[in-house]
């Protein structure tokens, strides 16, 4: 029994290996070109925002924070519209990480979970993607304050 | 007649006698896309929500058979039916209008395979003379239960598969038919320790490879004994492990093997990557393409093998491993 064990694992084993040099790879390349043109657009629509909205009399603060909440409903409406899959499909990393894909990724379970109610479906469910992005990043900043806290701390002594 | 360790070959005769399938839209673009029975275009065929529309396909796709089939309907015994949602929300809400009496299965994307064979058991074994296999799935909710919400954005890899929005229906009889059910092979739960959900070729492939060597051994056949030997939805990458598993065996499929999930979907022009997926995937490529070309006597002698992945997220997340199974259902046309 102990041997047939090991010859399973063997084989499991090897037949990973095997699954891995047969199965075909998107091309690593043309991912990152793709990401970058994608993730540039989208820093490049921030940029212009931020410049209109100072134009318009805004302060600098101002224009930062009206372009992350113009990019978010954006974002927000492209993905009721079923647009926004459709760039991150072409632009992968490229519209996943910037804020835009983090709001996609909040919209989308909200219209997807809205057919099992407001309370089980989006109220539960509408963080099934993002909420490990939101558990462990406050989690990370309470980290980096505690540490700052300490610095500043050993500092004044 | 029991044969060997896995296979039947059935004294009575089993007939398919009537088929019925419904797809949706993107099915309906792909290279089958002329031969199937109904192609509706709104994925939500008329309903609230995707569970809702996936009933809806095989409320669809029964009444469909209904209309064509000569077997009164209060002489179908039972339908065997199953679909890939939880609690196989699909098949109860989908067939509780019929006052059928139901089987509900779960075979993961080998469903068609399983509903047939215990279907013909059935009817071989005496205890039925009408009775129907069904299985239905859709790109949506298998999404939203396996996977992400439809409208996050991803990015799909080279090895994933395309889930079939559809449902197929056969009607199996104890009457003489051009097509019959000449046995049927089961296949064992194979676990080859892969771990990619991506990649359910790879997890499948053994599965079917364990399955069609069974059905040569208890046969006491070899590959030329058929004219086709058709899997579900290995795609292509379950394709060619299938065949090197197989090579290694002694068995060389290249000619004479086929695979649903390569049929149904055109890959290149729509971006399904390694193939279809999903328990209609095999079931209404099986009504479309498969028995007609079985009827027209393209081919005379099929072993017909819908495979399933049997993925779950909760032992997926819980680090284990996705096994695959088989079902094998050795389909002759009368001479």
């Amino acid at each position: 029994m102990k041997e047939e064990n090991i010859n399973e694992q063997q084989r499991n084993r090897q037949y990973n290996e095997y699954v891995k040099q047969v199965a075909p790879k998107a091309s690593c390349l043309a991912n990152c070109v793709k990401a970058f043109i994608t993730g540039g657009l989208i820093c490049t629509l921030g940029q212009i925002f931020i410049a209109v909205y100072m134009e318009n009399g805004m302060s600098k603060e101002d224009a930062a924070l009206w372009t992350t909440l113009s990019l978010v409903l954006l974002s927000v409406i492209l993905t009721g519209f079923n647009i926004y899959p459709l760039i991150t499909t072409w632009g992968g990393a490229g519209s996943l990480v910037p804020i835009t894909g983090f709001a996609n990724s909040v919209a989308a379970p909200a219209i997807e979970y809205k057919k099992e109610g407001q309370v089980f479906g989006i109220g539960c469910k509408i963080f099934t993607i993002a909420g490990p992005v939101i558990l462990y990043g406050i989690l990370t900043s309470w980290v980096a304050g505690l540490l700052y806290m300490l610095v500043q701390w050993g500092a004044g002594r | 007649m029991v044969k060997g360790k896995q296979s039947i070959l059935f004294d009575k005769a089993v007939y398919i006698e009537e088929t019925a399938c419904i797809v949706g839209q993107k099915e309906g673009e792909g290279p089958l896309g002329g031969s199937f029975d109904i192609v509706v275009e709104d994925p939500m065929f008329g309903s609230k929500n995707w569970e809702e529309a996936e009933s809806r396909l095989q409320e669809m796709a029964m009444d469909k058979l209904l209309s064509k089939t000569q077997v009164p309907r209060e002489q179908i015994r039972y339908i065997f039916a199953g679909d890939l949602l939880g609690q196989l929300i699909a098949t109860s809400f989908g067939l509780k209008k019929y006052d059928i009496p139901v089987f509900g299965l779960y075979g993961a994307c080998s469903t068609m395979g399983e509903a047939m064979s215990l279907g013909a058991i059935t009817i071989s074994g005496g205890c039925a003379d009408n009775v129907v296999a069904m299985a239905s799935s859709h790109f949506a909710s298998a999404e939203k239960q396996f996977r992400f919400p439809l409208e996050y954005g991803n990015q799909r890899p080279e090895t994933s598969t395309w889930t079939v929005t559809g449902c197929g229906a056969v009607m199996l009889t104890a009457q003489s038919q051009p097509v019959s059910i000449k046995g049927i092979t089961t296949g064992k739960i194979v676990d080859f320790g892969v771990k990619d959900s991506m990649n359910m070729g790879a997890c499948m492939a053994p599965a079917a490879a364990d399955l069609i060597t069974a059905n040569f051994k208890d046969l006491e056949v070899d590959e030329k004994y058929y004219d086709r030997i058709i899997t579900g939805d290995l795609g292509v990458v379950g394709r060619k492990i299938l065949l090197d598993l197989l090579r290694e065996k002694g068995y060389d499929l290249s000619s004479n093997h086929m695979d649903c999930g390569i049929e149904i979907f055109d890959a290149k022009n729509q971006d399904t990557k390694a193939g279809g997926s999903g328990c209609a995937c095999s079931a209404v490529t099986l009504c479309a393409y498969i028995l007609k070309n079985m009827k027209n006597r393209k081919w005379n002698r099929v072993l017909f093998i819908p495979t399933g992945a049997l993925l779950s997220t909760v032992s997926y997340n819980e680090g284990k491993s996705v096994p695959g199974t088989a079902h094998g259902v050795i389909l002759e046309r009368q001479a």
